[in-house]
């Protein structure tokens, strides 16, 4: 366990080195000047400009200047935001929890939904349900975040009134943010409603950013169940007269997992990119939302770092993945 | 009363093409303590058949008989909750390709250990003790460890003895074999075999061995029948069956044994159905 763990964190090591030069390269790959962007409208002196292109060390060779940015980066020294002078690792980690909570709510959603029905929909293939529930993943994948996102607001906080429109929580409750998840902390907070409130408040986002998830999901989890119960080894289980779902819920889908465990992997990879789009939608005060607010107004230290970190946390992501592999089914581990 | 008596045996499989009839009105009866070898070669449906009696086939299958008795059980009858009381404790299975049959995400101990503990409601710890002592008895080196081995780490051969541990975990009173041992070496294959017949006189135990090797019935076998495109070509003593084979099929199937090859080709079986007047399905 221990050889395959370390053979998997060496092949991180690449991988990242890829990420710093992409990262560091961007900036220089866009058009416009950096220095002029930073220097506002009313422009600067030619002399300030000189100036700033030393400060920024633009006037040395680019290798040195990326030798200079990765040891930077080893150092924990992300760069610092151009829009709030602080470090990006610090913006990061203070926006970071709403994100993260967003995240593990919406994947959740995805996962408690999508495998039941993946494994009814292949237990059951070619009913009523399989085919309703196909189609209807066909058409959640298919379905725009941003326009998805606003028919629910229109639709459940607009002419329904069930939920709120946007934000975390309602601005009658305040307390101070000890873990940055708005549910735990409304829950130390004691304060009546608090959890409930904030609950309410995670219902829309959840469902718009699970949605694709949740469909790819199910039709994974269908095809995969599809192909493990035709195994010998189900037809073991049942011929020991086990109980259906003992034979579906345990034997069959014990090995279905794999490809399902890898889908979740990559769609929390994704979910990122749909969080951008969701915490816009909903005015959610997460990366995804600072992030778009960065690239907009150029601020490229944000952008740098925050594509690395991101990277960083998909990188482990996959990481826990394959060690998932290895305790759902042994036998992977040894060929591995 | 037979042990397990079966009439009439119909097995009918929806395809794109059409019904396809699997099993065309089979008979078998299957005494205590008997051993019965079912012959035929690929496509005969001799595992269809014994699918059909444990209640395995998919659903695209249409199962119809005259009767289905297991100890005067009828087994069509059943409600699948009543089956599997029966399935996988009075009457186990063992099949071909032991690796593939192994569930590769779970031990072999705890493969066992569960039919202890649907069949049996046995404690945690019995099962435990219980399951080795059935590695044990199928001579499985060190089962004490075996038992919490993956199949992957098992050969071929100990994965068909563990399947044997498994099947004749709760005393079984018929045993079906399912090609037990084509997938193994030929080594291995004479020790799997002794090892059933010892279990199956020991035990007392009725048991069905399907096969395509005339080889294995000539070694186990009581009685044997000859089964070809869904069919029952012949039913006889194992003695008579190699002395004075009655059906052409039986006849062509002892001729293209391989030791009887001629030159450097080995003998074939031809089409028997149409030559005893029955159209072939």
């Amino acid at each position: 366990m221990l050889r395959f763990l370390v053979s998997r964190l060496a092949l991180i090591v690449p991988t990242f080195f890829g990420i710093t030069v992409v990262a560091f390269l961007f900036p220089r790959l866009l058009r416009g000047d950096p220095v002029l962007l930073l220097a506002g409208e009313r422009g600067v002196t030619p002399e300030r400009y000189e100036q700033l292109v030393h400060q920024f060390g633009f006037d040395r060779p680019l290798v040195i200047q990326y030798l200079d940015y990765v040891w930077g980066l080893l150092g924990g020294d992300f760069g610092t935001s151009i829009a709030t002078k602080n470090p990006v690792l610090y913006d990061f980690f203070s926006l970071f929890p709403a994100t993260l909570e967003l995240s593990f709510f919406a994947i959740a959603f995805a996962i408690i939904i999508g495998i039941p029905a993946g494994i009814i929909a292949a237990v059951r293939r070619g009913s009523l349900f399989d085919q309703a529930a196909m189609g209807v993943a066909l058409v959640g994948y298919s379905m725009p975040i941003f326009w998805w996102g606003l028919l629910l607001v229109v639709v459940f906080s607009g002419m329904l009134g069930w939920t709120p429109i946007d934000g975390r929580i309602n601005v009658r409750y305040f307390f101070d943010s000890v873990t940055g998840f708005m549910t735990i902390d409304a829950l130390i907070s004691g304060q009546r409603g608090a959890f409930s409130d904030a609950v309410r408040h995670l219902i829309l986002p959840t469902i718009v950013l699970g949605t694709i998830p949740l469909a790819v999901i199910a039709r994974q989890t269908r095809s995969a169940m599809l192909e493990v119960l035709g195994e010998d080894y189900v037809r073991t289980a049942r011929a020991k007269g086990l109980p259906p779902r003992r034979v579906i819920g345990i034997h069959a889908l014990r090995n279905a997992l794999i490809p399902v465990v890898t889908t979740i992997g990559l769609q929390t990879g994704l979910l990122m990119g749909g969080a951008i789009l969701t915490e816009h939608v909903f005015s959610w005060p997460g990366i995804g939302k600072w992030l778009l607010d960065s690239i907009s107004s150029r601020d490229y230290p944000v952008v740098q770092g925050s594509l690395i970190i991101i990277a960083l946390i998909v990188m482990l992501v996959n990481l826990l993945v394959d060690v998932l592999y290895g305790l759902i089914n042994p036998g992977i581990r040894h060929r591995g | 009363m037979a042990l397990l008596e079966v009439d009439n045996l119909t097995v009918t499989f929806k395809t794109a093409a059409g019904p396809f009839v699997a099993l065309d009105g089979i008979s078998y009866r299957v005494d205590h303590r008997e051993v019965l070898a079912i012959v035929g070669e690929s496509g005969s449906g001799k595992s269809v058949a014994m699918l059909a009696i444990m209640g395995l086939l998919p659903s695209s299958a249409t199962v119809r008989a005259d009767r289905v008795l297991f100890e005067g059980h009828d087994m069509l009858a059943m409600t699948p909750r009543q089956r599997r009381q029966i399935i996988g404790k009075d009457i186990a299975m063992i099949f071909q390709e032991p690796m593939a049959s192994l569930n590769p995400c779970f031990t072999v101990g705890y493969q066992i250990e569960e039919v202890l503990r649907y069949h049996m409601g046995m404690g945690r710890r019995a099962r435990r003790t219980r399951a080795i002592e059935l590695l044990d008895e199928v001579h499985i080196a060190d089962p004490a460890s075996r038992s919490r081995s993956f199949p992957h780490q098992m050969s071929g051969g100990q994965c068909q003895r563990a399947m044997i541990a498994m099947a004749i975990a709760c005393r079984p009173k018929l045993l079906i074999a399912d090609e037990p041992t084509t997938a193994l070496d030929v080594t291995i294959q004479k020790q799997i075999l002794e090892l059933l017949l010892q279990l199956q006189a020991e035990e007392g135990m009725g048991m069905i061995i399907i096969t395509h090797d005339m080889g294995v019935v000539a070694e186990t076998a009581d009685r044997v029948v000859v089964q070809y495109k869904g069919r029952k070509m012949e039913e006889a003593s194992v003695l008579n069956l190699f002395e004075s084979p009655r059906s052409p099929y039986t006849r062509g199937l002892l001729a293209a044994l391989p030791e009887n090859a001629t030159g450097d080709r080995l003998p074939v079986v031809g089409d028997f159905v149409a030559a005893d007047g029955v159209a072939p399905a």
